[in-house]
């Protein structure tokens, strides 16, 4: 029932350095996941070329590389986070004033949420 | 930096970088730019690529060598990473085993409390809060769900993890694998015998 095709994804080839093995991309977190999965939708709908995407990430992982980062592959999903960041807010998706409150309010809603409980975000 | 543990019951929050996605998501899902079940599709698809295999090579491993079942029952956490499977943020594993009289049950809300490293991404139902809730009200009809069928006399444990604590099944070996390697046991512990939801794989399911 795992139908993964590789058919209907972007060109992975295209990115540079993307972690993976001979079945495709690999993830160490279960965040990276969903960042590598937000990118692929956003993608679908249109609301960049995957072109864009490739750029927008090299450039991101260039200016890590030039700031000193090892680039040993663990932080390679920090830049790709970085990279998604910059393209949502330039494409006015969101912003990164919104961006940094809402991480602000999920802060604030784990903490007030007894361990045990799911934690719901409480928007006002 | 990542999951301060706080002194109360409170939920610690997860890794900056976790939490930055989860801003993000939570935005998007709210503009109706991204679809949650279009993530859940892609995220499923590659939920064996983070690591449910992991956790299926401890399973394996205590099966076939009783030393390494000893030092899982003493320190899970130190079993485990001696096949190299390490979390960052140094949660403690705890193995709750199976057997005729027993069956175990794992529930927590979010995956800042799924043992990631041997259990990979963990499934949208879990996460749920209808599984989170049902799960220690009525587990075995969760189980049932589930078509997992357990006779009236065994007793089923349900483990709530904590901040601190991963609970990992060991499931039972399934009969008629007498003799059988490692390698080819893996494949019969789903990631759903771990969380305890299912039973191992019957030897008849063995892939070739």
């Amino acid at each position: 029932m795992t139908t993964s095709s590789a058919s209907d994804l972007p060109p992975l080839d295209a990115l540079p350095d993307l972690p993976r093995d001979a079945d495709g991309p690999v993830f160490r977190e279960p965040w990276e996941a969903t960042a590598f999965a937000i990118t692929l939708e956003l993608h679908a709908a249109g609301h960049f070329s995957w072109d864009e995407w490739a750029t927008t990430l090299s450039i991101t992982i260039m200016a890590a590389q030039d700031a000193g980062d090892p680039d040993l592959g663990d932080t390679y999903y920090q830049h790709w986070l970085a990279a998604l960041e910059k393209l949502v807010t330039d494409k006015s998706l969101t912003t990164p004033d919104a961006l940094s409150l809402r991480a602000d309010d999920w802060v604030r809603a784990y903490r007030s949420t007894p361990h045990g409980q799911p934690v719901e975000l409480k928007t006002g | 930096m990542a999951h301060d543990h706080h002194g109360d019951d409170m939920t610690a929050p997860p890794s900056d970088m976790a939490l930055r996605v989860q801003a993000l998501e939570s935005l998007l899902v709210e503009k109706g730019l991204v679809d949650p079940r279009a993530l859940d599709v892609i995220v499923d698809r590659y939920e064996n690529r983070v690591g449910p295999r992991n956790g299926a090579h401890v399973v394996a491993r205590a099966w076939t060598d009783p030393a390494y079942l000893e030092r899982l029952r003493a320190d899970a956490t130190a079993a485990i990473a001696e096949l190299d499977y390490t979390g960052r943020q140094g949660e403690h594993m705890v193995v709750v085993e199976n057997d005729a009289k027993v069956h175990n049950l794992v529930v927590c809300t979010l995956c800042s409390c799924y043992p990631w490293p041997v259990l990979g991404l963990p499934p949208a139902w879990y996460k749920s809060s209808p599984y989170r809730s049902r799960a220690v009200i009525d587990p075995r009809g969760v189980l049932a769900e589930f078509g997992t069928e357990l006779n009236d006399d065994v007793e089923v444990k349900v483990w709530d993890s904590t901040s601190e604590v991963r609970f990992l099944v060991l499931p039972e070996r399934p009969a008629g694998t007498e003799g059988w390697t490692e390698e080819q046991l893996i494949p019969l512990v789903s990631r759903n015998s771990m969380i305890g939801v299912e039973k191992a794989r019957p030897a008849s399911e063995a892939s070739a």
